[in-house]
């Protein structure tokens, strides 16, 4: 058997995704970190012809959701807040990984899996049925929808064409001065004139 | 509805977003490391370090100091045969190694004559282990001869198999087999190449 930490840097990347599919990123660093720790434990004493690869996206998954389960009895605080609004993109690859977030959020946890866990880390459908516990089939469709599903979310087949972009971001810019003044004015204690009021105190 | 190879370049475009960002999967590796060490799960811990000599690699068990290798012996070669050997729970904690560090480096600076690790020797056995137990008795900056020692190990004619017990220390350095030289006065053979043989027998000489 090659030394343990080869098995980190050569798969660190596959359960990473794993994680991701089941938790958001804090939770998956928790997740990974018991991963590995646990496939450590469990290393010396594997059969020879065990597929490394299979059996820790199995660990992952596993891993994974005894996370999710103890996240859903104790909640973070910061997760029963409202989403906020998205901030400003100054990044488009941060950017694009929050939108595709709140997208995978938005899928039904067996689709969300099914996706990742076939189109990221590469298991075939049958492998995907066996880690988590659902037929090849029922794996197969929940892929599909969820990739259709994923598509539907983020508003477009592939990557939106860069011309929306600057489109897109016009509009929020010239209207975000009067928002701005419409939350001031409302903000201040005096009666807010009305249309008519107004030119009389011009006047 | 069937998938095109389009559609999965497509899908995998859009999932890219779930990659770990540069240098989170280091940051989360120093992370396991020291939760596996927590654990007690890591049976060989390990760590390299720059030297005049190269750099090393230093592996440790529970009970001590393991291994101390050289470039020139392929740092992942030496790895390869401890999970073979050893234990396959290799795992790098440099934290683990921090006094071995500490001690080789006062040691490449001129300011340690002699080491106070604690040392795993189980992969010396028989005569060899007699003969690498024997060497720290050759004092700081001086050197014996393969007949020297191998007559103060109680073995006067096993002058060859002294040779090959110095040539396969798997504690150089540590245990320092470097102190000794052939008849002639050379240095003779080393685990870190002659050249490196030649550069500690020179620093313990000027320091």
């Amino acid at each position: 058997m090659e030394p343990f930490e080869r098995v980190v840097a050569r798969h660190g990347r596959t359960v990473w995704r794993v994680c991701r599919a089941v938790l958001d990123e804090h939770d998956a660093d928790d997740a990974w970190s018991e991963t590995f720790v646990a496939a450590l434990v469990a290393y010396a004493s594997l059969p020879p012809s065990t597929n490394l690869e299979a059996w820790l996206v199995t660990v992952a998954h596993r891993k994974a959701i005894d996370v999710l389960r103890a996240r859903e009895r104790h909640p973070r605080p910061v997760e029963t807040v409202p989403e906020p609004p998205p901030a400003p993109p100054h990044d488009e690859a941060i950017a694009r990984t929050d939108e595709l977030d709140a997208a995978l959020r938005g899928l039904p946890p067996g689709q969300r899996r099914a996706v990742v866990y076939h189109h990221l880390v590469g298991l075939s459908h049958r492998e995907v049925a066996e880690v988590t516990g659902i037929s090849a089939d029922a794996a197969r469709r929940a892929s599909a929808d969820g990739i259709a599903a994923l598509r539907r979310l983020l508003r477009g087949p592939t990557v939106r064409p860069p011309a929306v972009l600057p489109s897109a971001a016009a509009p929020p810019a010239a209207a975000s001065p009067a928002a701005g003044r419409g939350r001031g004015a409302t903000r201040t204690s005096t009666p807010t004139p009305t249309p008519t009021s107004e030119p009389k105190g011009v006047r | 509805m069937t998938a095109t190879p389009a559609d999965d370049a497509a899908t995998r475009d859009l999932l890219a977003g779930l990659d770990p960002a540069d240098g989170h999967l280091t940051a989360l590796r120093a992370r396991f490391a020291a939760a596996a060490l927590d654990a007690g799960a890591v049976d060989v811990a390990y760590r390299t370090l720059d030297s005049p000599v190269g750099r090393l690699l230093v592996c440790a068990t529970d009970v001590g100091v393991l291994r101390v290798a050289f470039e020139l012996e392929g740092h992942d070669t030496v790895l390869d045969r401890l999970a073979a050997t050893v234990s396959p729970r290799v795992v790098e904690v440099p934290s683990r190694l921090d006094a071995a560090a500490r001690e080789l480096d006062e040691y490449f600076r001129g300011e340690r004559r002699s080491f106070d690790l604690p040392l795993d020797r189980r992969l010396s056995k028989g005569f060899q282990r007699t003969v690498l137990e024997h060497l720290p008795d050759i004092g700081y900056g001086s050197t014996a001869s393969y007949a020297a020692v191998a007559l103060a190990s109680g073995s006067p004619r096993a002058v060859r198999a002294v040779g090959t017990a110095c040539a396969t220390n798997p504690l150089p350095v540590v245990v320092p087999c470097h102190r000794v030289v052939r008849s002639d006065g050379t240095a003779g053979n080393y685990r870190g190449g002659m050249a490196a043989k030649q550069t500690l027998i020179d620093l313990e000489a000027r320091a």
